[in-house]
């Protein structure tokens, strides 16, 4: 009985100590719910929209949708440059189910060598999120792309993208002109408007693609895409079209400019032609030239240097950058200059005993021929490219109105409208010298600067639109490659235009025009080897320029230096004299004496404007030089 | 048998006659020794997770087809353990624990690895299961049985023998390792302990032990469960990595706001952001789907389940029916809050599953078997006098 009552009274004081224990069993359950629930609340209803935004910026993801850049052509609708369409390969690394088998397969498929493996895998990392596709090659060729997708079922997470790529037909050709576009790079990228700029990779870095990029380029478009945690997008939420850059027509003649390449054939220098009339650029030729395409994929480090490192410098842009002492080229100018300021008139003549001499000078600055032309006058001088002439000429002209009046023909400054880096060259005057060197103006520099030397500099784009604006009879033009910007004829009226140039007696001109036609046409000319066989009447002039060096820590080889030492051939012309079709400046380095060389390729881009098909081509042009630069001349 | 004398008969309470007139008449619930609210609530609950399964799974109807069939199957188990006399139950303790024990040793032995743990048993072609989820129940029976016959609260030796009971199979289990497991296991067989009147001094003193042992568990974790713990307390650390579930998880619950986004509307679960989402992250599914109104139906439903469940482990009439009730309701709660902790973000995240929620077999089937135990003691009590 006892033993009995023992164990109720212990079962009831065990059923009490459970039920204690309970009751604080369910007061900890009602505590740690109390915590979820406050959890719960704090996420749903306390941080709700944060979440909210989360969860959208999961699922919404913004595309940008490039546009498409504008394809240049030519004035004749030949295509420059142009969108070709290039293959990527891409890789999921959460689809693969294999990672380094695929990758080993990879390579040998496309034919890489096994250190590609390592390199793929490095690459197939780069990414911001999982089921990104990584980049792993660009730019693959037509058979990795068809061996790709042979094994396509072999390769899962594997993906061939296509995209589009700027490519040049005639890269050599083109390159200077044209310029490229290149990858942009992160100095680039802080200064580019991020909205219109968004998914693409390319910019452009030269020439006509910098200069009209904002044409060209064209506005990015968005998409708004749900997407899944793997990247695949379900469906598109929104949308907005990219506008397509625009294209752009050149005032450049395909066919012409190849001729001008061509005629360079090789050597170094530079050919430009105008249109008188409209300053439109026809050729604008700087040799030797380089495949701008390895440009736009990155060129590598070795053939970057190689360009570099060539002593022609293919990537130097002589055409528009390329500062060269014009020589016996601006004599014309300065008869004009003298004709305008009464220094000289049509008739007026000087006895050239084969120099000239300052007053209280015993110095004698030579003619290029040492016993003198005897009486000279304008028509004469410019024939026979008389140096004692234009002496007598700049000294009484005076530096001051030779600089005021040279600029009036766009010397010493930039004239072109849309020609990215061009470069602004050196008309020199008393206060540039006093600025640059803090020096006098010395009488016998303004005689230098009289026939073209010292330290006046032109470029060839800047004596190929001086001689339009001559061509025009004084009306100036400004050069410019633009046509067409998207279907809408760029104006001929162009802003900053310099002011035309006045002389009193329209008729002067004409003896001018005479005195060039007489260097070609005449028979005491310094080209007249060049007119025969003319059948338009063509207006030229020569000169040969003192070598300046273009790298000063060349190396030189003895046969090199040899070459390299000698002048450098320079020529302007324009045809017809009556009606003038084109305006012609052409630079040959080192070609020697200038008339004859440069001359004849002068009148290779004309005859090929003017007559077209019947024009001989630049074989027939280099059979022609073959015989007749043996037989050199001064001027 | 030895296991046999580990235990005592079940002391016997004083019964009115059956002549006495005034026994009531047993309803049709306690005849078939169910408990219709536990049973309803229970079956409220996993009808409730088939919907959210639905959307989780990607709207797989086979997904919920299979997850209804293992819920079939743990109803049966449930019901045909209902029956069973709670005596039974006392008198198998011991063997089911012992053969538990034996299979831990198993594994550690000739177990199946599978991510980077030793935790399954197989017979090729026949079965293949995780021991240490038998021990879930195993382990608690054993304590109660054991401290059934002992005088309580609990002496000193008794609380030792105990904790040589729990700390056996616990340690087996947290070397394989599976601290998730381990800890649930120790947790339920602590519980035992706890309710069967533990001294407040010495609960005070373990405490403060377990925080002692902190470093030194700390210092014996793998790099993936350190990790775990890293990344709990800050996710952004490695968004992509091991931050990613936590982050995707409390973003979709976020997101939810109070009223959701509509079934079959939640773009964290449905666009597979979330991971884990029909197994042990499903519960953001439903924050999402649902927000806070479905969270706190949900909840309302568990604490109904463990309010009913305590109610009947307290109006058990033996020591062992009483602790084995209690430790299987409070368990349960366990469960639920670890889950929904590691989910919003207030817990690591371990390895445990929304119970009745989650797609998966195994834990069902424990859950309802214990359930089917609490439904055992229950119903088969004497009629005491009012």
């Amino acid at each position: 009985m006892s033993q009995r009552r023992d164990t109720l009274k212990n079962s009831e004081q065990e059923l009490h100590i459970f039920r204690v224990r309970a009751l604080l069993a369910v007061l900890v359950v009602i505590a740690l719910t109390s915590l979820l629930v406050g959890r719960l609340a704090y996420l749903q209803i306390v941080q709700h929209e944060i979440y909210t935004t989360r969860s959208e910026k999961n699922r919404v993801r913004v595309e940008p949708l490039p546009p498409n850049r504008g394809l240049i052509y030519d004035r004749n609708g030949v295509l420059l440059a142009e969108n070709r369409p290039t293959y990527n390969l891409t890789l999921v690394r959460e689809r693969v189910d294999n990672l380094e088998d695929t990758l080993a397969l990879l390579v040998e498929l496309l034919e890489l060598p096994e250190e590609d493996i390592e390199a793929f895998n490095v690459r197939s990392r780069q990414r911001q999120r999982p089921f990104q596709p990584a980049l792993l090659m660009s730019d693959l060729s037509e058979e990795q792309i068809a061996r790709l997708a042979v094994n396509r079922h072999r390769l899962p997470g594997v993906e061939v993208e296509a995209q589009l790529l700027r490519y040049y037909p005639d890269a050599e050709v083109m390159a200077h002109t044209l310029g490229y576009v290149g990858r942009i790079n992160a100095e680039e990228l802080q200064t580019l408007d991020a909205g219109r700029y968004a998914g693409t990779h390319f910019i452009g870095k030269t020439g006509v693609e910098r200069f009209y990029e904002e044409e060209l380029h064209g506005q990015a478009g968005l998409r708004k895409v749900e997407t899944n945690a793997r990247g695949r997008v379900l469906r598109e939420l929104g949308r907005t079209d990219p506008v397509p850059g625009e294209n752009l027509v050149l005032t450049i003649d395909k066919s012409l400019q190849t001729l001008a390449y061509e005629l360079m054939d090789g050597r170094r220098g530079s050919i430009v032609a105008i249109v008188p009339a409209t300053g439109e650029i026809l050729a604008m030729v700087s040799t030797p030239g380089f495949d701008s395409n390895q440009f736009v994929t990155g060129i590598d480090v070795a053939s970057y240097r190689a360009l570099q490192e060539d002593l022609d410098l293919p990537l130097f842009n002589r055409s528009i950058r390329g500062h060269y002492p014009p020589g016996s080229t601006i004599k014309p100018f300065l008869a004009l200059a003298g004709l305008a300021e009464g220094v000289i008139t049509p008739d007026s003549t000087i006895n050239d005993p084969g120099y000239y001499q300052l007053p209280n000078d015993s110095r004698r600055y030579r003619n290029w021929l040492r016993w003198g032309h005897g009486r000279v006058d304008l028509e004469r001088s410019l024939a026979v490219s008389n140096n004692t002439y234009y002496y007598t000429l700049a000294h009484d002209l005076g530096i001051d109105k030779l600089h005021e009046r040279m600029s009036g023909f766009g010397f010493g400054q930039r004239v072109a409208h849309d020609v990215q880096g061009e470069s602004s060259g050196l008309m020199p005057s008393r206060e540039w010298k006093r600025e640059r060197f803090n020096q006098p103006w010395y009488p016998g520099e303004t005689l230098s600067v009289g026939i073209g030397q010292g330290y006046w500099q032109v470029t060839p784009l800047q004596l190929a639109s001086a001689t339009a604006a001559l061509a025009n009879r004084g009306h100036w033009v400004k050069p410019r490659l633009a046509l067409e910007i998207g279907d809408e004829p760029v104006p001929h009226d162009l802003p900053n235009t310099l002011d035309d140039i006045h002389i009193e007696n329209d008729a002067w001109w004409d003896r001018v025009f005479s005195g060039m036609e007489k260097v070609i046409s005449g028979s005491e000319g310094t080209a007249r080897r060049t007119g025969v066989g003319l059948e338009y009447r063509m207006g030229g002039k020569s000169g040969t320029a003192q070598v300046f060096s273009l790298g000063q820590d060349q190396r030189y080889n003895a046969d090199e230096l040899e070459e390299r030492l000698r002048d450098h051939a320079l020529f302007m012309a324009f045809a017809p004299i009556e009606d003038p079709q084109i305006a012609v400046s052409v630079i040959v380095e080192n070609a020697g004496g200038g008339s004859t060389h440069a001359a004849h390729l002068a009148r290779a881009m004309t005859d090929a404007w003017l007559l077209k098909d019947e024009a001989p081509n630049a074989d027939d042009i280099k059979e022609v030089l073959e015989v007749d630069t043996a037989n050199v001349e001064g001027d | 048998m030895a296991w046999q004398t580990l235990t005592r008969p079940l002391r016997r309470h004083p019964v009115r006659p059956p002549d006495s007139g005034i026994a009531r008449r047993k309803s049709i619930w306690e005849r078939i020794h169910l408990d219709p609210w536990l049973l309803g609530f229970l079956v409220v609950l996993m009808a409730g997770g088939l919907l959210v399964l639905y959307s989780a799974s990607g709207q797989r109807i086979e997904s919920v087809i299979a997850q209804a069939m293992r819920f079939g199957f743990a109803i049966v188990v449930m019901v045909f353990l209902a029956q069973l006399s709670p005596t039974t139950f006392l008198r198998w303790a011991p063997f089911a624990y012992g053969v538990g024990v034996a299979m831990l040793l198993a594994v550690e032995i000739v177990g199946d690895i599978g991510m980077g743990a030793k935790r399954w048993l197989e017979i090729p072609g026949v079965i293949r299961f995780q021991p240490s989820e038998m021990m879930k129940l195993a382990v608690p029976l054993m304590v109660a049985a054991y401290l059934n016959r002992c005088q309580l609260p609990p002496r000193i030796k008794d609380i030792v023998i105990c904790a040589i009971i729990i700390g056996l199979p616990v340690v087996l289990t947290a070397i394989q390792p599976d601290l998730g497991t381990s800890l649930l296991v120790a947790s339920a067989a602590v519980i035992v302990v706890l309710l069967a009147g533990l001294s407040w001094h010495l609960i005070a003193f373990v405490i403060a032990l377990l925080s002692a042992c902190v470093p030194l568990l700390w210092m014996n974790m793998h790099n993936y469960q350190r990790q775990r713990v890293l990344t709990f307390l800050d996710p952004e650390s490695d968004p992509l990595g091991s931050g990613w579930n936590i982050i995707q998880s409390t973003t979709a619950i976020g997101s939810g706001g109070l009223w959701g986004k509509g079934w079959l509307e939640g773009t964290q679960s449905q666009l597979e952001f979330l991971p884990e989402r029909h197994t042990d992250f499903i519960i953001a599914v439903l924050g999402e789907e649902f927000g806070l109104v479905g969270m706190l139906v949900l909840l309302a439903l568990y604490l109904m389940i463990v309010g009913r469940g305590i109610w009947l482990a307290a109006s058990s009439q033996d020591t062992f029916g009483r602790l084995f009730a209690g430790s299987i309701i409070l368990t349960f709660f366990i469960y639920v809050f670890v889950n929904v902790g590691m989910v919003s973000g207030i817990l690591p995240v371990v390895g445990v599953p929304l119970p009745l929620v989650s797609y998966g077999g195994t834990s069902s089937v424990t859950l309802l078997a214990g359930f089917g135990i609490l439904m055992s003691i229950h119903a088969h009590r004497r009629l005491l006098p009012r």
